[in-house]
């Protein structure tokens, strides 16, 4: 376990420095002036000029050369320093917890509500078949054919303007999650109930199963001694997964319901080349992704001890 | 009822207990598309100013005329060259402390060192003269200095507003809301401030609220959500209207749908080649089809209410005339080839043409204007990028065409704007590109020292008419806003120059 853990801690470290050399020197090869770039996020469409470029290079030193951009973020970093947007002048970090701690709250709320939907659906598809598995096979392929932005829309126009039960977007309160996280929701379980159905089908149809329930176990009994830990594992390392992906690729969520979450604040830092938010935020993603599957490991050892020690 | 009751409750259980309480009852919902990165009036100070949390020396009318705030009058002495401003007296900022001339001084040189509408003013010093009085010397005469300190990067705030590198660390203005809540870049709560010298607010709390989405927007305006609803997507606009709770006010805006051409480019260099490009167009399609208002359709670039700047005996060209377009053409020099093309010493008539998605409608008029012209043989090519690429293609030269939304009205008298935009042969970022016409750009320039109005306007119109004529860029529409606003509120009306929205003026209606 010690070990496992060391091994991770190294991974985390050489993660951290491949992201974010990876990144600073992905957006230098973006084509655009930064300058111009950031004083239009800086200043908006109507007043972005060559002047306020030219004050925005001055102000920024973007003209100093590429390689002592890099050594000082280096350095900045190895005191845990991640510097300040180029647009909002705010220190990056600040700016990253409170965009990430929506990210987060709104991607634990949609996993958890999608394992919900999904397990039970999953199960039952797989233990009775017929007509329930393909109507959810096919319900399962039209929301995942549907791009998340609509079920968004349909979500709103049901439970905001039919019903007038939640508010239609913003943030600040409960009432505010529940459409985003639902909407989430809906699209992850569409893929994970079916990762639920043929892990459970796999092992109802083992040998194992099959000799438990011949032995006279009843079906419950066969389920949660038998199937459970076995279905748990994949299933598991599957949420784990889909977890890193929603905190970043929310985007079109988060934009929809006007949420400050990380995804959408990524994006508009792309556009508008503020380099020390997008390396922040790659490089915080880069460990959460560490850190997620070290957990999903940890987990996934407990659920299956048969692979000997953590190492 | 049930439902309603059911709807409180679930309201109230899921409402994190906060304490003291804007609540949906107290709180006007504004909803905009504009995000605000940051609290620095030189960058989003037109999210606070139209929040009324700012305020500046000069205010400007409907019309464009300048009105005291902060400031009760202003002397013009030395032929143009010294502006003494009168401050108003007993005006309190929303953290108690007094407004003074030290007070304005300090923010209005601050501003000068910034982005702003400062930049390009010939200012020489800004200094106090006693406790009431500010005084700016400029070292020549620049006539819409009065609009200039109209524009929110000329706000006034408090001492304790800054920190001590002078970097805003608060926003504490004059105005008749102050904040309560501010979550960059989304979210914004003001309360009202019962010390406020002018009108002041009879709603309790106001928020805005960003939302990037037009479908979101609109929504919100169903829903009830939004009190008022900015930018509504003109496509949902006769949906809107149907609903017996709202009312959608449409409004115009000196804003221009324009195409900026590059006059270097030998596609672009002569009259015929522009007016034909001109001619070729479907203004009027693009309105009603693009823009839903058929209205907007426009040849000029500014509208009819700047009178000085919209040149009044023109014949509005708004539907393409391509017999005449192809025949200036041909004198130009091109002929069509066998594929469709205009063709000359073996070149086809090709244009780039960028523009930028940050609003919406100029991607959709890009490819009705790529398809309008190649009607005519043009064949143009679209880019879609950043709004920066704009200026930086006039600097480096390789802008040929460009798609551009320009706001007139940022600066109450447009004659500031025209200087930058047009004032010289090498233009603007955002106006002519190597137009050259000396008489004409000696003229522009000469109008700010320009104070006799009837030669202000004949000035003016001679200007409007070589634009007009001569087509450094080409106008393709006016810009119409569409407003929704509950009926739970009344009183609401919109500044065409988008400096405020009279939330103070609001009165809930039960």
């Amino acid at each position: 376990m010690k070990q496992l853990l060391a091994k991770r801690f190294l991974q985390l470290i050489a993660v951290s420095w491949g992201v974010g050399t990876l990144t600073f020197l992905l957006m230098r090869a973006l084509p655009g002036d930064m300058a111009y770039r950031i004083a239009a996020s800086r200043y908006g469409m109507d007043a972005v000029d060559s002047r306020a470029a030219e004050l925005v290079r001055a102000e920024l030193g973007l003209d100093g050369s590429a390689w002592s951009a890099y050594w000082q973020w280096f350095v900045d970093l190895l005191s845990w320093n991640l510097g300040n947007s180029l647009v909002s002048g705010q220190p990056v970090a600040q700016e990253l917890f409170h965009m990430l701690g929506h990210s987060l709250l709104l991607a634990v709320v949609g996993i958890l509500l999608a394992a919900l939907i999904a397990i039970p659906l999953g199960l039952a598809s797989a233990y009775y078949g017929g007509w329930l598995d393909r109507t959810l096979l096919a319900l399962s392929t039209a929301l995942r054919a549907v791009p998340v932005f609509v079920i968004g829309l349909l979500a709103i126009i049901l439970f905001a303007l039919e019903l007038s039960l939640l508010p239609v977007a913003g943030f600040g309160t409960l009432a505010h999650l529940v459409l985003p996280a639902l909407t989430l929701a809906l699209s992850l379980a569409a893929v994970s109930n079916r990762v639920v159905h043929t892990e459970a089908r796999r092992v109802f149809n083992a040998p194992f199963f099959e000799f438990a329930r011949t032995k006279g176990l009843r079906p419950w009994f066969a389920f949660r001694h038998h199937g459970m830990r076995n279905i748990a594992v994949p299933v598991v390392a599957f949420f784990g997964i889909q977890l890193i992906t929603v905190v970043e690729g929310v985007v079109m969520i988060e934009s929809l319901f006007s949420w400050p979450g990380i995804g959408h604040g990524l994006a508009h830092a792309i556009f508008a080349r503020d380099i020390p938010v997008i390396q922040g935020a790659a490089l915080m993603m880069g460990m959460l992704f560490v850190v997620l599957n070290t957990l999903v490991d940890v987990v996934c050892h407990y659920l299956d001890p048969r692979g000997g020690k953590l190492a | 009822m049930l439902k309603k009751i059911a709807l409180l409750g679930l309201a109230s259980s899921l409402t994190l207990p906060a304490l003291a309480e804007p609540t949906t009852q107290n709180t006007v919902a504004v909803r905009a598309a504009f995000e605000f990165s940051s609290i620095d009036p030189s960058r989003a100070g037109f999210v606070f100013t139209r929040m009324q949390i700012l305020e500046t020396l000069v205010d400007v009318d409907e019309k464009g005329n300048l009105t005291p705030a902060l400031a009760t009058s202003w002397q013009i002495s030395n032929a143009g060259t010294q502006w003494d401003f009168t401050l108003r007296e007993g005006v309190k900022f929303h953290d108690g402390t007094e407004l003074d001339a030290d007070v304005v001084a300090a923010n209005l040189n601050l501003a000068l060192s910034k982005p702003g509408a400062l930049q390009g003013v010939p200012v020489t010093a800004i200094e106090a003269i006693g406790k009431q009085q500010v005084r700016i010397t400029l070292s020549q005469p620049f006539q819409p200095l009065g609009a200039v300190l109209a524009h929110y990067s000329a706000s006034i705030m408090a001492p304790a507003a800054f920190d001590e590198q002078n970097n805003v660390q608060a926003l504490i203005g004059t105005g008749p809301f102050s904040v309560y809540e501010i979550a960059a870049p989304h979210r914004l709560v003001v309360e009202k401030f019962d010390g406020y010298w002018g009108k002041k607010a009879q709603v309790e709390y106001a928020n805005y609220l960003t939302g990037h989405r037009a479908e979101a927007r609109v929504l919100q305006a169903r829903s009830g959500q939004g009190d008022i609803v900015f930018g509504l997507d003109p496509a949902a606009v006769p949906m809107l209207k149907r609903l017996p709770n709202l009312n959608v006010i449409h409004s115009d805006l000196p804003r221009t749908l324009a195409l900026k051409l590059n006059l270097a480019h030998p596609n672009l260099d002569t009259i015929e080649e522009r007016q034909a490009l001109s001619l070729a167009m479907n203004r009027q399609g693009i309105a009603t089809a693009v823009l839903r208002s058929a209205d907007a359709a426009t040849d000029q670039l500014l509208p009819e209410y700047m009178g000085d700047w919209h040149v009044a005996d023109g014949t509005p060209q708004l539907t393409p005339d391509l017999a005449k377009a192809a025949a200036l053409m041909q004198q130009a020099g091109w002929q069509k080839n066998a594929d469709g093309w205009l063709e000359q010493n073996g070149e086809i008539f090709e244009l780039d043409l960028i523009t930028y998605a940050d609003r919406p409608e100029l991607t959709t008029v890009a490819t009705a204007i790529q398809d309008q012209w190649k009607q005519l043989g043009v064949k143009l090519n679209v880019n879609v990028t950043n709004s920066s690429a704009i200026p930086a293609g006039h600097q480096d030269g390789s802008l040929e065409v460009a798609l551009i939304a320009r706001n007139y009205g940022s600066i109450a008298d447009p004659l500031g704007v025209l200087v930058k935009d047009f004032g010289s042969e090498k233009g603007g970022d955002w106006g002519s590109m190597n137009w050259n016409n000396p008489s004409i750009q000696t003229t522009l320039n000469n109008l700010v020292a320009e104070t006799d109005q009837e030669r202000y306007h004949q000035q003016a119109q001679q200007v409007a008419k070589a634009i007009y004529t001569e087509m450094p860029m080409i106008a393709v529409a006016s810009y119409v806003q569409q407003t929704a606003v509950n009926k739970r509120v009344d009183g609401f009306r919109f500044d065409p120059y988008e400096r405020s929205y009279f939330l103070n003026e609001l009165v809930w209606t039960k």
